[in-house]
């Protein structure tokens, strides 16, 4: 990890590329009653009955440091959302100062603030936001086409942007006809290509595919890694805010509760809330057997002539000893192992596959409390697999899982 | 206490008349240029050729049967001896429409951006439908005399609501993450609108360019009655001498002239449109791409 001093000496070792000082930001009417009302120590139900405001921020104050990667997590409605898009003035601020480079933007014109937006922040969305009226490079190029570049110039930085995304090659696609991933590259490109020195990322990766998610998380951290830039993340995602967050912004209801890198959140967390994500006294006793169940297991659709050997060739392939068999509804079969298949198939057994079913791999419903399935995980030989209440496969928990999990407990 | 609003109309058209007739006539004059070039421009295509251009409009933008229709269809209203007549609607129709765009989008525009101007110009529209035609019929007349210029005022003034309506609509309904990410890369408020919100809001636009033709279409009848021409003299004419036979060819020709604008300009609006022609299929789009 890069950075591991406190965030509260922090500004002696580096300058701050953004502070944030006591920002508040109330929607509504008439933010300033609200406002008024808040800093007298009102609760948010007050104030939403009295003055028809609700709260988005409450009294942030914090430093973002040059070069870092800065997560801001929550849950949905703590305001991170809105936290985010005070930094570029997207949300215009009720009260406080947020300061970029030493300049309050806050006080700024319009026209010094569009500037501003168009030199040194950019943004990428959790949809994506690409116009769907321009190809590729055309996305790519948007924000410097905004700012006057000519059409040689932004092109040959919007290819280049481009290609740090490995997207060369789609340069005149439209929007609609690339994945999910593929278009949040060239969200990424777009944000990229004016060579800013604030990247705001809101819940970029959220939409995604887990697989895709992680992979563009690596993505992130290598770019960061090439070229160094600020960047705030927004995120729910505490997987996520571990594995990329330098530093990690906790917020709940609109407050900022905790700023610190990870090991420092991890170890000591500011309060319960912030406990229940990381260090619960008995974690099994919070999360439910869905919360930990991973979908990392081999996943077999049964269908209409479906071969066991087929089956059996996937699984070698990819060095799996097991492997779950669901309807193309999703609803699940049960699980088979490489022995039970093989043997199946040598004892040429009419229907081999159904009656590879291993006996007693039975499912697990996701609601169930994690320490009530203890036992039963860590005396499967197998992963154990977890279905929801319509019996639709969610994914399994082995024993690795569970260890891990409880690990993070204690 | 009592007033009279219709004293009060009455003196203010006459106080109109009075003291701005020069505006008047200068925009009487313009119109007239407009609707007398266009007309002279479409009389002078002979009429083959002009059934062959709208063959091809149709086979280009909407398919090969429908090119069949229009050119059947377009012949049969030769051969009913209305081709100038439906070309003199024509000219009114366009002209009119390009009047109600040149005031309607901008109307559109400022809607989106200001909900005080929405809350003036809305109710606006809805007394230009809602009037009954023949009110402004009159004053139109009486300010632009007889003829097709007093004609396309009057169409344009019922035509222009869906315009303005849809244009203000499009715009409103545009992506809030378009208009965030325009914003967050540094837009002005013209680069938004001319970058961001208007391609985006072009499909709900050409809907309103669309309903402004057909309603200028069923415009054209009441036009007629203060000399605008066209087909709308023809079904007058139908109407006046109790000729059933007339009045039916008029407003035939009518009905097809609304069909062919409407599938053409209804085509507009699509984002592309390709040769379709018969026992040729082209692939139409690759599925979509996909990254594992």
């Amino acid at each position: 990890m890069a950075f591991t001093t406190e965030h509260e000496n922090g500004s002696s070792e580096r300058s701050p590329k953004i502070r944030l000082k006591n920002v508040y930001k109330i929607f509504g009417d008439y933010p300033e009653d609200g406002l008024k009302l808040l800093r007298s120590g009102k609760g948010k139900a007050d104030i939403h009955r009295e003055t028809g405001c609700s709260i988005g921020v409450t009294n942030a104050s914090f430093d973002i440091k040059t070069g870092e990667i800065f997560v801001i997590m929550g849950l949905s409605g703590s305001g991170k959302s809105t936290l985010l898009r005070l930094l570029n003035r997207l949300i215009e601020p009720t009260s406080g100062s947020i300061e970029i480079d030493g300049q309050d933007i806050t006080t700024m014109s319009r026209k010094a603030l569009i500037e501003l937006r168009r030199r040194d922040i950019s943004m990428v969305f959790q949809s994506f936001a690409l116009l769907p009226n321009r190809n590729v490079v055309n996305n790519a190029a948007f924000g410097l086409e905004v700012a006057g570049v000519g059409e040689v110039e932004r092109k040959a930085k919007a290819m280049a942007a481009l290609k740090a995304v490995g997207l060369e090659g789609y340069s005149e696609s439209r929007p609609d006809e690339l994945s999910g991933g593929m278009k949040q590259r060239v969200g990424l490109a777009r944000a990229l290509a004016g060579e800013p020195s604030i990247l705001l990322m809101d819940e970029a990766f959220s939409a995604l595919d887990p697989l895709i998610r992680t992979e563009m998380q690596d993505e992130l951290v290598r770019l960061q890694s090439e070229r160094s830039r600020t960047i705030v993340f927004v995120s729910h995602d505490l997987d996520e805010a571990m594995r990329i967050g330098d530093r990690i912004c906790i917020m709940q209801n609109g407050n900022v509760v905790q700023v610190g890198t990870p090991d420092e959140i991890v170890g000591s967390p500011a309060n319960d809330y912030i406990r229940s994500f990381f260090r619960n006294v008995d974690v099994s006793q919070v999360f439910k057997a869905g919360d930990v169940a991973r979908r990392n297991q081999i996943t077999i659709i049964e269908r209409q002539g479906v071969s066991a050997a087929a089956a059996l060739e996937q699984m070698k392939s990819r060095d799996r000893e097991f492997a779950i068999i669901v309807g193309r509804d999703m609803k699940y079969h049960g699980m088979v192992s490489q022995a039970s298949l093989m043997e199946k198939i040598r004892s040429k057994a009419e229907d081999p596959y159904r009656k590879a079913f291993l006996a007693d791999a039975a499912p697990i419903l996701a609601s169930e409390q994690l320490s009530g399935v203890l036992g039963q995980v860590a005396a499967s030989a197998w992963p154990v697999p977890v279905v929801d209440d319509q019996h639709r496969y969610i994914g399994a928990i082995s024993k690795s899982v569970l260890l891990e999990t409880l690990d993070r407990a204690n | 206490m009592s007033f009279d609003i219709g004293d009060g109309i009455d003196s203010a058209v006459n106080y109109i008349l009075d003291n701005f007739s020069p505006a008047l006539d200068l925009t009487a004059a313009s119109i007239g240029f407009l609707t007398g070039g266009l007309q002279s421009g479409l009389l002078s295509i002979p009429m083959s050729v002009g059934i062959a251009i709208f063959a091809l409009l149709a086979l280009w933008r909407v398919s090969f049967s429908f090119a069949v229709f229009a050119g059947l269809s377009l012949a049969l209203v030769g051969q009913m001896g209305l081709w100038a007549a439906m070309m003199e609607t024509l000219s009114l129709v366009i002209a009119s429409t390009v009047i109600a765009m040149i005031v309607g989008l901008p109307l559109g525009v400022a809607m989106a951006r200001r909900d005080s101007v929405a809350a003036v110009i809305r109710p606006t529209l809805d007394l230009m439908q809602t009037m009954p035609a023949f009110v402004y019929l009159i004053p139109a007349a009486m300010f632009f005399g007889l003829g097709a210029v007093p004609g396309t005022i009057a169409t344009v003034i019922f035509s222009m609501p869906p315009v303005v309506r849809l244009t203000n609509l499009g715009i409103r309904q545009v992506d809030v993450e378009f208009v965030e990410a325009g914003n967050a890369f540094g837009c002005t408020p013209t680069q938004l609108l001319l970058k961001v919100q208007l391609p985006n809001a072009m499909p709900s636009i050409m809907a309103g360019i669309n309903q402004t033709i057909m309603l200028s279409l069923s415009m054209v009848v009441i036009a007629s009655m203060i000399g605008a021409g066209g087909l709308g003299n023809t079904v007058l004419t139908g109407i006046q001498r109790l000729d059933v036979g007339t009045g039916f060819e008029g407003g035939l020709a009518v009905v097809i002239l609304a069909v062919i604008l409407d599938r053409l300009t209804q085509s507009l609006g699509k984002k592309r449109a390709i040769w379709r022609l018969p026992f040729v299929k082209l692939a139409v789009r690759e599925p979509e791409a996909k990254t594992v």
